[in-house]
């Protein structure tokens, strides 16, 4: 009697299985936490429209959602930097072609504590700031005490690209890192909280993740607002984007071309990032 | 009679292909990091990698030593608290609580073992960070001692009930002749028991340290992950294992970069066996002295 009814329930869950292999693929996408959200909010409008996608997204970095690109385990890499020769070349090297999709532009907002009285900072100033030559807030006009530096770790693409354009000030040849006594955060929220509770706190977050709570400086004069990025006068700016197959097809190509539609740009705009069409 | 026969000879070599399984699993795993970190060795010299005094991935700087010091300063911090607090908590389950304070006790420290640490991250950095900051009047709250504050919560458990145990797993004997000879009961905790007890508490400890020392999450969010060499209990550092955490990531698998977080996942894995051996040394001996 019992073995009759083991046969039968696996029996079931083979019929179950087989079941499920014949609905549609479900797309992934992972990578980069800064457009986490966006990409997040474009499968689900996707979603709607196409009852039978399936999508799921997750994050976890830049790096990571390329590096899963690249072992073959998701469809769609989110990423807010844009891709490494050294990984271009593992592309290559596994025969994956691939195409940067670029979904919008991010300004990289940043912030202090309300209570803190500076207003504006230059870029060179500012890289000086992060590379860790200047440590005090008296330097900068406010008062007598250690500037708090607070950088994303090693696994954002923000961390990457501040670094190149900031703490470089763009020279390919440079060799300067972030200042020793940088704190590397494990997240945009994780930035927030310090420099929300920390007067004397300094840090960086993608535009999108702005909050009252805490204060947004001006570099080299310019407010780091959604028509300043869009007219590119606001001068920490880059692109985020989708690294997908250049010879994508089924539900993946349909997203892609979902996300660059009027439709999905608008999204992109709701979410905190300058369109890129 | 043959058929009792074949199934206990099926019985034993089951049994012993299970237990071998698992060792298999795990001289596999040893295999894995370790052929993964010499291929690190052989495109970084090791001496700049043990002796380094920089940890800047991205630019190429496998410096292992403000690493190993952050995680040299959680560990102290832990162990600091853990060990005197879980002593003194073994001591009072074994010896002094009642029946049902004892059972109370248990339920509530096994609970404390299944707190998730992102949950114990959660609260160092919303709670417990800002008070520091102020109380100890640094410019930040993300430090070792908030690290090692949180670790300690999350050794307590182990360190409590393996202490308990083997307290409570003393003969009779001892505590009677030694209040049959006049001594009181804090005297025969402190010069009979505990000696007595001192290798099953030492093992406990140890297997809290390895569990200090391998935690991740909560000392990636809290202790700020900055790697400075010179630090101390007070100054954000970076551990080995929030570093593999942070990177392992990033990587572009096969790159220095990915191998070098094998060279450090072998650190930790030396440290963690030299710790099991330690503490299963200890195990033995004290089960000797119980004549078991």
């Amino acid at each position: 009697m019992l073995k009759k009814i083991l046969l039968g329930a696996s029996l079931l869950l083979l019929v179950a299985c087989g079941e499920g292999k014949t609905k549609s693929e479900v797309i992934k996408l992972q990578g980069s936490d800064t457009i986490l959200n966006t990409s997040q909010a474009i499968s689900e409008e996707f979603m709607k429209e196409n009852k039978e996608a399936r999508i799921a997204v997750t994050g976890g970095g830049s790096g990571t959602g390329i590096a899963a690109k690249l072992n073959g385990t998701v469809h769609i890499a989110m990423a807010s930097r844009s891709i490494k020769d050294k990984e271009l070349e593992k592309a290559k090297e596994v025969g994956i072609d691939l195409e940067e999709i670029v979904l919008g532009f991010d300004g990289i907002t940043v912030i202090t504590n309300h209570d803190n009285k500076i207003e504006n900072l230059d870029r060179a100033v500012l890289g000086k700031v992060f590379a860790g030559e200047i440590t005090n807030w008296n330097e900068l006009g406010g008062d007598d005490a250690e500037i708090v530096v607070l950088s994303r770790d090693s696994s954002s693409g923000t961390h990457s690209y501040f670094k190149e354009a900031i703490v470089r000030n763009g020279d390919k040849k440079s060799e300067k890192e972030y200042g020793k006594k940088t704190l590397y955060m494990p997240s945009n929220q994780a930035i927030l909280q310090e420099v929300k509770n920390n007067k004397y706190a300094l840090g960086y977050i993608g535009m999108g993740y702005m909050e009252d709570s805490v204060k947004a400086l001006s570099v080299d004069n310019v407010e780091p607002s959604f028509k300043n990025v869009a007219d590119k006068s606001y001068p920490i700016a880059r692109e985020v984007y989708w690294y997908v197959d250049a010879d994508r097809k089924g539900d993946a190509a349909k997203l892609v071309e979902f996300a660059l539609s009027p439709k999905g740009q608008e999204i992109v705009k709701s979410e905190g990032f300058v369109p890129a069409k | 009679m043959n058929i009792r026969k074949t199934k206990d000879l099926f019985m034993k070599n089951s049994i012993f292909g299970i237990a071998g399984f698992n060792i298999i699993i795990v001289f596999l795993i040893f295999l894995f990091v370790f052929t993964n970190s010499m291929k690190f060795f052989t495109e970084f010299p090791m001496g700049d990698f043990f002796m380094g005094k920089e940890w800047i991935s991205l630019s190429e700087k496998y410096g292992l030593l403000p690493l190993f010091m952050g995680s040299f300063w959680v560990t102290l911090v832990a162990l600091g608290i853990s060990v005197p607090l879980s002593l003194i908590t073994a001591i009072y389950i074994a010896e002094y609580a009642k029946p049902k304070t004892r059972e109370g006790l248990k339920v509530l420290i096994e609970t404390m073992a299944a707190l998730p640490s992102v949950v114990l991250g959660y609260i160092g950095l919303y709670v417990l960070s800002n008070p520091i900051k102020e109380f100890f009047g640094l410019n930040t709250g993300l430090t070792a001692l908030t690290g090692g504050i949180l670790l300690a919560f999350m050794s307590i458990p182990t360190m409590v009930s393996i202490s308990e145990d083997s307290i409570r797993a003393l003969d009779k004997s001892y505590k009677e002749a030694s209040l049959a000879l006049g001594a009181n009961k804090l005297e025969t905790i402190i010069k009979i028991i505990l000696p007595a007890a001192f290798p099953g508490i030492f093992a406990g400890i140890m297997l809290g340290f390895g569990r200090i020392i391998g935690e991740t999450m909560t000392v990636l969010m809290v202790t700020g992950n900055a790697p400075i060499l010179d630090a101390g209990v007070l100054s954000p550092v970076r551990t080995l294992t929030a570093t593999i955490a942070a990177e392992m990531g990033e990587v572009v698998q096969g790159s220095t970069h990915y191998y070098s977080l094998f060279a450090v996942g072998l650190v930790l894995f030396a440290i963690s066996f030299a710790t099991n051996t330690i503490a299963d040394h200890f195990i033995h001996k004290s089960r000797k002295i119980m004549g078991k």
